[in-house]
């Protein structure tokens, strides 16, 4: 007896389990709450440490960047982030982890096809719509904001 | 020569003997309930190579050499071989099998290969046309992870209905008639399924369909019934593709439940190991097979098996253009005895 | 003291809470990570291009900045202060400078790592 794919899909969704979010939410909310912490006291420690007020967010940024790359070098980066799921994926760190697992992964094909070439697999289109965001953003401010 | 029985079935005339076969895995695949089973389990799934992909080849040149150790054979006496894995032109296979100088046919069935070597080997054995045939396949976590979802450091999350790759290869030699089993009897080529499943994430929900219409083609082609088989074994469905096939062939009015099990659910431990739905990957049920099935097959402690390996015919590139999965499984039934029930 | 407490608890549920959006699109909508990953650097965009955005990192500090709307705020912040300066050509020179050094750090940080380890088994 053939069956519809909307039956089937039924079938298939009641014998899937749901994602435990009773897991899931807590994990995002504390690892990426702590990650973002762990940048409010090294933006202060910079800023304490003689650092221009202006740059010590950026300086935070690109130390928790270097800190999401190292871990993803040691091997640790993706055990941490199957607890946090987005705790770890919104953050900077996530970029940085995007950015350093092809790199480190396809480094087997070669350091220019293989590591310089895919090191922005998944992160080129954060990149590339942001940047397209700006530009579109920039366009509408020269035209109706100065 | 072979019997055609109905539309997709092929019963042997002169049942080809497995006359031997090796499983090789990986360190998850050792710690988990077949470990033990195993020929070879290999803690350093790098397999002493310096690229994933390497370490899968070596894995298949291991699996082919063990299967002819255990019967002393060198490879100039395998007349030839049906090959196939998982990665872009089959190339474990081809690589892992480079020096061996064994007549290759590669094959390509996904995570159905083993079943689809097997019956074509065994086509050429009761045909007569060969005297010794191999079926070997291969699959490894990592290079899976490569082709088909992110590389191996991203932090990505696995939803419950995942699978888990096998990193494993198995290989079986059919000879031509004898009297020692396991006996392959028949075989039914299965038919491309899809029920519009499109998430990577749930293979074993692609996969059941295929597996359900291959199985009751086999039971109509051939007249017999579930409950004249002891077990009948998928490849990998895991938890949640076999509660599908189950409920798929429940409205049939086949009632299989508890004579099936799964590969993907045999080889790991999933309350232990973080494997979500289970097992999958060529080498899970080929290895799977090795480790358990066909010794248990030969030693009695299973008379009657229908062995059906299931593969999601899928790519990275029919993924991202927003294509449902196709599936498709190929059943072999393998028995202790060389006649009954049909 | 209890200021700086204030800071970082700040810092903690801010950052917590827009984790807690991602997470929420990853368990009941079918976005892949890339998917969110670009859809809060734009909203970033979005909302620092309003002018909304500046008063939550003003509020939380890293805790608006971190997440990846925070980069997308830095890049509407860099276009904004390259069309005042420079006029049109600001709208191609802003949106790659003010996040200059996150991409260039993450860059610099890929390639080393690639160079000293490799990827390794999960089993």
């Amino acid at each position: 007896m053939r069956i519809s794919n909307q039956d089937y899909a039924q079938m298939v969704k009641k014998a899937s389990p749901p994602t435990r979010v009773a897991a899931t939410l807590p994990g995002a909310f504390g690892i990426g709450g702590t990650i973002c912490l762990l940048g409010q006291m090294l933006c202060d420690g910079y800023t304490a440490l003689g650092l221009a007020q202006r740059f010590c967010s950026t300086a935070a940024s690109c130390t928790l960047v270097a800190l999401a790359a190292a871990l993803t070098g040691l091997n640790v980066f993706d055990n941490i982030a199957k607890h946090a799921g987005a705790g770890t994926l919104v953050p900077i760190t996530g970029f940085a982890n995007a950015v350093t697992s092809p790199a480190l992964e396809f480094k087997t094909e070669g350091m220019v096809l293989g590591v310089g070439a895919k090191m922005f697999l998944i992160a080129g289109p954060v990149i590339v719509y942001g940047v397209a965001a700006g530009v579109l953003y920039g366009l509408l401010f020269w035209l109706f904001g100065t | 020569m072979t019997k055609k029985l109905g539309k997709q079935t092929y019963l042997m005339q002169r049942p080809p003997v497995v006359r031997a076969w090796a499983a090789v895995g990986g360190k998850k695949e050792g710690e988990g309930p077949l470990g033990a089973s195993f020929d070879l389990i290999e803690p350093d799934t790098t397999f002493g190579q310096d690229s994933w992909e390497k370490a899968e080849s070596r894995m298949v040149m291991q699996a082919v050499s063990r299967a002819l150790g255990k019967l002393s054979l060198s490879p100039e006496e395998i007349d030839c071989v049906f090959g196939g894995d998982l990665l872009n032109q089959c190339i474990s296979t081809t690589f892992g099998l480079r020096e061996t100088g064994i007549p290759l046919l590669g094959i390509y069935g996904a995570c159905s290969t083993i079943g689809e070597g097997m019956l074509l080997a065994s086509l050429l054995v009761d045909a007569g046309t060969v005297r010794r045939a191999m079926a070997v396949t291969s699959s490894h976590f990592c290079t899976a992870e490569r082709q088909y979802r992110f590389p191996l450091e991203y932090g990505s999350v696995r939803p419950p209905t995942a699978q888990w790759t096998a990193t494993a290869s198995g290989a079986v030699i059919l000879e031509e008639d004898g009297d020692q089993p396991p006996y392959l009897r028949a075989a039914t080529i299965g038919v491309i399924e899809d029920l519009g499943v499109t998430d990577q994430n749930n293979m074993g929900a692609a996969m059941a369909p295929a597996a359900a219409a291959t199985l009751s083609r086999f039971f109509r082609d051939t007249g017999s019934a579930p409950e004249q088989f002891d077990l009948i074994a998928t490849g990998d469905l895991g938890a949640v593709g076999s509660q599908l096939l189950v409920d798929l062939l429940r409205r049939d009015g086949l009632e299989i439940q508890s004579r099936h099990t799964d590969c993907g659910l045999l080889i790991y431990d999933r309350d232990h190991q973080d494997v979500h739905a289970g097992g999958s990957g060529c080498g899970c049920s080929a290895s799977v097979l090795g480790a358990y099935l066909l010794p248990a097959l030969r030693d009695g402690r299973i008379r009657n098996l229908l062995f059906l390996p299931t593969g999601a015919l899928l790519s990275p590139t029919s993924v991202q253009q927003k294509e449902s999965i196709p599936g498709i499984a190929h059943l072999i039934w393998l028995s202790h005895e060389k006649e009954g029930i049909i | 003291m209890s200021a700086l407490l204030l800071s970082y608890l700040k810092a903690f549920v801010v950052g917590g809470l827009i984790c807690l959006i991602g997470q929420l699109l990853i368990d009941f909508t079918r976005l892949t990570p890339a998917r969110i990953l670009v859809s809060f650097v734009v909203i970033g965009v979005l909302l620092g291009g309003l002018g909304l955005y500046q008063p939550l990192i003003d509020f939380a500090g890293a805790g608006a900045t971190v997440p990846l709307t925070g980069f997308g705020a830095t890049i509407a912040r860099g276009v904004r202060d390259a069309v005042r300066e420079y006029g049109f050509m600001g709208i191609l020179l802003g949106p790659l400078t003010a996040s200059a050094a996150g991409i260039t750090a993450a860059i610099l940080a890929g390639l080393i790592v690639s160079l000293v380890f490799r990827s390794g088994d999960k089993s």
